[in-house]
C-alpha cells in the first residue's frame, strides 16, 4: 500500500502513457469496490492508460529491459524446477521449441511470473496459455499451493466463448435479463442492481440458471441487454463490445441482447510468497520458511494481498509492487559474487521422464479430450455455487481424470515447434492446479470471499480464518494462520458486506 | 504447407489474449494445411503485432496500412 503510488510514479517516469487530468497530473477513475473507510464512500483511485493499461505496462517495462540488456529466451518452455537435497532451487529444466532440445538453465535466483491457470475451467476469460505452468512446476517440486479454492468469476463472459464483456456495459446502463425478460438483479441487490460486485452478480445469475430461468434452448445462460442505449452510446462509449458480440456470440448488440454466463477470471491463490517475492513453505515449526533461490510474482503467486477475493485493477498493481520488490531484493543479494551451488545428480529427471513417457506412448487418449473432460468437471463441480455433494464427487472425478492424464498419447513426435507436445505438458500443470482447487474447496466448509457454498452460506472465522496449503504428495492439506499484523495500518477483522 | 511450417505457425499463434486465440485457432483449424506461401508470410507479419493491435485488425476496428495483408485479413475475419 505504501509502495503503490511510488511504483505508479516510477512507471510514469519510465514513460508509461497514463491518462491525465487537465493540469497534467495522473487521472484516477472510479472503479467497482474502490472505497474509502471500508465502504463508506466510493473514491477515484484507478490509474489507467486508456483501455490498454496492461499493454502500455508491458511495453514500458520491455523498453527498460532492452536498456538493461536483458537476454530473453523467447521460444522456450520451462518444464520443471531443479531442487537439491537441501530444498534450494537451482534453476529450471526448459525445452527449446525450435530444436526440441531439453536443457537445464542453472540459476542463482529463479523467479516465476508464469500467470494463472484459468484454463482449468470450461468457461474462462483467460487466453489459451494460462495453464498454470508455474503452479504445476512448484507442486511437482514439493512446494505447496496456497488458497487455491478462491477463484473470481466475472459475471459477463460471452456464453460458449468466454470472451469478457467489460463492466462498463452495465456501467453505461446495460441490464441482465432471465428467460421471462425479468431484470432479476433488482431482486438480489435492490440498490446496486446490475452494478453489484462481481461475485454477487455471478451468484445471482447462477441461481437464475439453476432454478430454470436461464435462456436459450438449454436454458444455460442469461441475456445482457444494451440495445436500449442506442447505437450512438454503444459505438462511441463501448467500442469493441459490438465486434465481440458479432464475432463470438453471433448477435448484433445494437438490436439483440448478448448471451452471457459467469466466467472464471482470476485466481487469488498460488505459490505462497512473502513480501519480497520469496517462495515460502512450512518447515518444522516455521510456517514461513524460505525456499532458497525461488521467487514468484503476479497471478501465479499468492502473497495474499487479495485475500479471498480481488478488486478490479489490483492484479496489475500487485504485479508492479511485488515484481519490483522481488527485483530489488534479488539485486541486494549480491549474487554476482556468489558461486553456483552444484547441481544434484537427479537434476532434470522429472522433466525428462515426462517427455520420455510422451515419446514412448503409442496408444492412449487424446490430450484435448482429457483436457475438455477436466474443464467440464471443474465447471460443473467447482463453479460459482459449491456444496458438499458436488465437491466430494468433484474430487473423485478429478482424481479419475488424473489417471487419464497419465495415459495420454500424442501422434506427432516431431521435435520442431511441436505444439501437441506442449499441450500435453501443459495438461500436467492443469491437473495439479485443478486438484489443488477442488480439494481445497471441498475442505473449506464455509463461504468466504469468492468461495460460495450453498450448504455453508456464512463465514466461519473460528474454524476457517486460515490459509489453505495443498501438497501434491498425498493430495493433502495443511493450514497456516492469517497474518493479522499488517506492515503499515492497524489490523481490522473481516466484516459482512451489505448491499 | 508442410507439417513443420504449420507447427511453427501454431506455436506463434499461442498468444496472450483470448479473442485472438479463438480466431487464430479457428483459422488454422479450417485453413491451416491449405495456406499459400503468401498467406504464411502475411500471417507471420500479423503475428509480429502486439495483441491489442492484432485484435483491432481482426475485429475490423482498424485497417492494415499494407494492402498485401488484406486477403489474409479478410479470411481471418470470416473465421
Ligand atoms: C480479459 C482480462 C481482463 C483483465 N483486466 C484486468 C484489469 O483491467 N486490471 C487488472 O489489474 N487485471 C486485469 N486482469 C487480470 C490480469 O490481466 C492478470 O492477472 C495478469 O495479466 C497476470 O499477469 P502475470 O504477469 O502474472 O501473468 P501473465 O500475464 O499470464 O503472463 C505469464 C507469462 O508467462 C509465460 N509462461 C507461462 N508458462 C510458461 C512456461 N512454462 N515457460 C515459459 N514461459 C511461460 C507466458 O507465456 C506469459 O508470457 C484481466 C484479465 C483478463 C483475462
Amino acid at each position: 500500500m505504501q509502495e503503490a503510488p511510488k511504483v505508479v510514479y516510477e512507471l510514469e517516469h519510465f514513460g508509461m502513457p497514463f491518462d491525465r487530468n487537465a493540469d497534467g497530473t495522473i487521472y484516477q477513475r472510479p472503479f467497482g469496490g474502490h472505497t474509502a473507510n471500508f465502504g463508506e464512500k466510493p473514491v477515484q483511485r484507478a490509474c489507467a492508460a486508456a483501455d490498454r493499461t496492461g499493454h502500455a505496462l508491458l511495453h514500458t517495462l520491455y523498453q527498460r529491459n532492452v536498456r538493461a540488456r536483458t537476454q530473453f529466451f523467447v521460444e522456450w518452455m520451462a518444464l520443471d524446477l531443479v531442487r537439491d537435497a537441501a530444498g534450494d532451487v537451482l534453476g529450471v529444466v526448459a525445452l527449446e521449441m525450435e530444436t526440441g532440445e531439453v536443457m537445464i538453465l542453472q540459476a542463482k535466483a529463479t523467479l516465476f511470473a508464469t500467470g494463472g491457470a484459468g484454463r482449468i475451467f470450461a468457461a474462462s476469460t483467460n487466453a489459451f496459455i494460462n495453464t498454470g505452468d508455474g503452479l504445476g512446476m512448484a507442486a511437482r517440486a514439493g512446494i505447496p499451493l496456497q488458497d487455491m479454492e478462491f477463484w473470481q468469476f466475472h459475471p459477463t463472459g460471452v456464453a460458449g466463448a468466454g470472451v469478457l464483456i467489460t463492466e462498463g456495459v452495465r456501467g453505461e446502463g446495460g441490464i441482465l435479463l432471465n428467460c421471462n425478460g425479468e431484470r432479476f438483479m433488482e431482486r438480489y441487490a435492490p440498490n446496486a442492481k446490475d452494478l453489484a460486485s462481481r461475485d454477487v452478480v455471478s451468484r445471482s445469475m447462477d441461481q437464475e440458471i439453476k432454478e430454470g430461468r436461464g435462456c436459450g434452448p438449454e436454458k444455460d445462460h442469461v441475456l445482457l441487454k444494451l440495445d436500449h442505449l442506442g447505437p450512438d452510446v454503444i459505438l462511441k462509449r463501448l467500442p469493441s463490445i459490438r465486434e465481440i458480440a458479432l464475432k463470438f456470440a453471433n448477435v448484433d448488440c445494437i438490436k439483440e441482447p448478448i448471451p452471457v454466463v459467469p466466467t472464471i477470471h482470476y485466481q487469488m491463490g498460488g505459490i505462497p510468497t512473502n513480501v519480497h517475492g520469496q517462495v515460502v513453505a512450512p518447515k518444522g515449526d516455521d510456517w514461513k520458511a524460505v525456499v532458497e533461490g525461488l521467487y514468484a510474482v503476479g497471478e501465479c503467486a499468492c502473497v495474499s494481498v487479495h485475500g479471498a477475493n480481488r478488486l478490479g485493477t489490483n492484479s496489475l498493481l500487485d504485479i508492479v509492487v511485488f515484481g519490483r520488490a522481488a527485483g530489488d531484493f534479488i539485486v541486494a543479494q549480491g549474487l554476482k559474487g556468489r558461486a553456483h551451488k552444484p547441481l544434484p545428480a537427479d537434476a532434470g529427471d522429472v522433466a525428462r521422464a515426462r517427455l520420455a513417457r510422451l515419446d514412448g506412448a503409442t496408444t492412449g487418449e487424446s490430450v484435448p479430450d482429457v483436457g475438455n473432460a477436466l474443464r467440464k468437471t471443474m465447471q460443473a463441480h467447482c463453479g460459482v455455487f459449491r456444496n458438499q455433494e458436488l465437491l466430494s464427487s468433484g474430487v473423485a472425478r478429478v482424481m479419475e481424470i488424473e489417471e487419464r492424464v497419465r495415459r495420454t498419447a500424442i501422434k506427432d513426435k516431431s521435435r520442431t515447434f511441436n505444439t501437441a507436445r506442449v499441450e500435453a505438458l501443459e495438461l500436467d500443470n492443469l491437473i495439479e492446479t485443478a486438484k489443488a482447487t477442488v480439494v481445497s474447496a471441498e475442505a473449506r466448509r464455509e463461504s468466504r470471499g469468492a468461495q460460495a457454498r450453498s450448504d455453508y452460506p456464512d463465514r466461519d472465522d473460528p474454524n476457517f480464518m486460515k490459509h489453505t496449503l495443498w501438497y501434491r504428495e498425498g493430495n493433502r492439506l495443511t493450514y497456516k494462520p492469517v497474518n493479522m499484523k499488517p506492515l503499515s495500518v492497524d489490523a481490522f477483522p473481516p466484516k459482512a458486506r451489505t448491499y | 504447407m508442410d507439417a513443420t511450417q504449420l507447427n511453427r505457425l501454431r506455436w506463434r499463434c499461442r498468444r496472450g489474449m483470448l479473442e485472438n486465440d479463438l480466431i487464430l485457432a479457428r483459422y488454422l483449424e479450417a485453413k491451416g494445411t491449405q495456406m499459400s506461401e503468401t498467406d504464411v508470410a502475411a500471417l507471420d507479419r500479423l503475428l509480429d503485432l502486439a495483441d491489442n493491435d492484432l485484435w483491432d485488425l481482426l475485429s475490423g476496428r482498424t485497417e492494415a496500412a499494407d494492402a498485401g495483408l488484406q486477403p489474409l485479413l479478410q479470411s481471418l475475419r470470416r473465421a
